[in-house]
């Protein structure tokens, strides 16, 4: 991969911008703002084999947040799971991609159907769990949304995970700020999140979503720690990357026009 | 026709537990997840047995399901078992979609299945599990009559099935009458009795009542009932349906849960579809339960071989 990491998270903004477009309908905002998160996931942390999707020890990547499926369609398109061409087919009858990843629709990478708020969590955890019970040393990584955090079953799921130890396991929290009604601390305050986490026993860690050393130096911190699962709170801008949707929650939910489209990739 | 006996009574919950042991022991895959209540739902034996294996998460039961689908989603069996109601209800979303959604083999014991948990009231007696989980898609939802066919039921679906299995099962001693070598077969309804006046379709401890009321309806009206067992709710066997349906030409329900889409819904469904014929549904009136007695809220709400006794012979009746 001669790329750099930033070159390859602007083609996957490019191709979610494209495949959203294409589409009509679906969630710009956080995937655009995860475009670097899912770079550094699949281009340099994680250990998988783009051409053996079921290789038995690859490591995991459990989507919690379904909703931002685009992003994830474009990383797993861009490293080789399968054509960039199969991208325009997003949310269409028929297509693979559906609107949130669905597992029996057959397209490889998707390791969990999900996309109802707060169980991707649990599933990673159990994930986790399997793997140290078999003695399989591949890792666990875990996205959420912040408003998800709201549910309670997320806070069920931490607290197995630091009950059982579980090192293999590392969350990263889309701490964008921002949910459908509005900003996270108006919908319903998660602050102090971090002390909400260590509390939990996790190991925290935080940094910028959208700066690849800190992301690197997050991941280290996390494969370092051996007694506990580690939460990386990555602070994001939803809409990362075209300025003039950057923020805008309305554009949580909201897919670019054709005629917005140019306009929206000359920005990146 | 086999006659059935009650080989003692003994709560289904102790056939499951069986079940866990005896595939514990020679298959490895096999995980038991306690939501704090282990004894109480028949897994302590395995607990005990295979201590690596069986894992504690608290009362928190919807991370218990996520858990299950990620461990399924490692290659190994989970088995998740808490009361009834919590099982199917607390956890619906999460069954929906991380088990269902995924079509992932996991099994979960719903205990303390029906009025018959007494004593402890409304909250806990599981009376629209069945209700709830029906309409999910790739679920498998069994409903064994006793003991013996809960251990051998468990057994089968941890074996033989591929995807997410709820198992209902009773925490009351009540009397254990099918026999082990039984030939049994997810999907497929059991006869119990042989007869052409009427087809009963029961299900959990309501089979036994029916065989009772069977007896009763032979002995003191010459009528010949037929009794077929449906311990597989889901995929139902609509097979023995069309054919009671015409050789008997009226049909009753029984099954310890609300009427409102329960056994009767399910075999109604098919009726309707496939040969119409009057149908009655012994079953929970869409009401709440109370603290009694097992014997005396299965009276009071007309569970029991009286009710299904009084519904056949007006059903009879309505026989055109
Ligand atoms: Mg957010």
């Amino acid at each position: 991969m001669n790329q750099s990491l930033k070159q390859i998270a602007k083609e996957i903004r490019l191709l979610t911008l494209q495949s959203l477009c294409a589409a009509g309908s679906g969630h710009t905002g956080a995937s655009l703002g995860l475009a670097d998160i899912f770079t550094f996931l699949y281009f340099r942390q994680m250990k998988h084999r783009p051409q053996e999707p079921d290789w038995p020890v690859r490591d995991r990547l459990i989507l919690s947040i379904g909703h931002v499926a685009p992003v994830l369609y474009a990383t797993l398109a861009k490293a080789g799971y399968f054509s960039l061409e199969e991208l325009s087919t997003l949310r269409k009858l028929g297509t693979r991609l559906q609107g949130h990843p669905g597992r029996e629709h057959g397209l490889p990478g998707i390791e969990l159907s999900a996309g109802s708020l707060g169980q991707g969590l649990s599933v990673a955890v159990g994930m986790a769990m399997a793997a140290k019970h078999q003695k399989l040393a591949y890792q666990i990584y875990a996205i959420t949304g912040d408003g998800e955090l709201q549910e309670g079953s997320i806070w069920e799921a931490a607290m197995s995970a630091a009950h059982y130890q579980l090192d293999n396991l590392t969350v990263v929290v889309d701490r964008n700020g921002l949910q459908i009604d509005g900003t996270t601390e108006s919908v319903m305050k998660l602050e102090p999140l971090s002390q909400k986490w260590e509390s939990f026993g996790w190991n925290v860690i935080q940094c910028d979503g959208h700066d690849f050393s800190e992301i690197e130096n997050s991941f280290k911190i996390a494969s370092a720690e051996k007694t506990k699962p580690s939460v990386i709170i990555a602070r994001t801008i939803m809409g990362k990357g075209v300025s003039e949707i950057e923020n805008q929650h309305q554009w949580h939910g909201k897919a670019p026009e054709t005629t917005e489209l140019e306009r929206f990739i000359n920005q990146l | 026709m086999q006659a059935w006996s009650n080989q003692g009574n003994l709560a289904s919950k102790i056939g499951f537990g069986n079940a866990l042991l005896k595939v514990g022991l020679h298959n490895p895959k096999l995980i038991g997840l306690g939501s704090d209540i282990t004894k109480s739902v028949g897994m302590d034996q395995f607990a005990e047995a295979f201590p690596a294996r069986f894992f504690s998460l608290g009362i928190a039961e919807q991370n218990a399901i996520g858990v299950s689908a990620g461990m399924a989603l490692s290659g190994l069996i989970p088995v998740f078992a808490t009361y009834g109601v919590f099982a199917s209800m607390r956890t619906l979303d999460q069954i929906r979609i991380s088990l269902c959604y995924n079509k992932l083999h996991a099994i979960i014991g719903g205990a303390h299945a029906g009025i018959s948990v007494g004593p402890d009231g409304a909250t806990h007696q599981a009376l629209e599990d069945i209700a709830s989980l029906r309409a999910l898609p790739n679920l498998t939802i069994l409903s064994p009559c006793d003991s013996n066919q809960t251990e051998l039921l468990t057994s089968l679906a941890i074996e033989n099935e591929h995807g997410p299995v709820y198992i209902r099962f009773g925490r009351e001693p009540m009397p254990n009458f099918t026999a082990m070598d039984d030939h049994l077969e997810i999907g497929k309804a059991q006869i119990i009795r042989q007869g052409s006046d009427i087809a009963i379709f029961a299900t959990g401890h309501l089979v036994w009542q029916s065989i009772q009321a069977a007896t009763i309806l032979e002995k003191d009206f010459g009528i010949k009932a037929r009794i077929i067992n449906i311990h597989t709710i889901k995929p139902i066997d609509k097979q023995s349906i069309i054919e009671s349906a015409i050789q008997c030409g009226c049909i009753l329900t029984a099954e310890e849960h609300q009427i409102t889409s329960g056994l009767g819904s399910a075999i109604a469904e098919v009726v309707v579809k496939e040969h119409p014929v009057p149908m009655d549904f012994v079953g929970m009136p869409n009401v709440f339960g109370e603290s009694g007695t097992a014997a005396e809220l299965m009276q009071k709400y007309g569970m029991n071989s009286d009710t299904i006794v009084n519904k056949a012979l007006l059903l009879i009746q309505r026989k055109s």
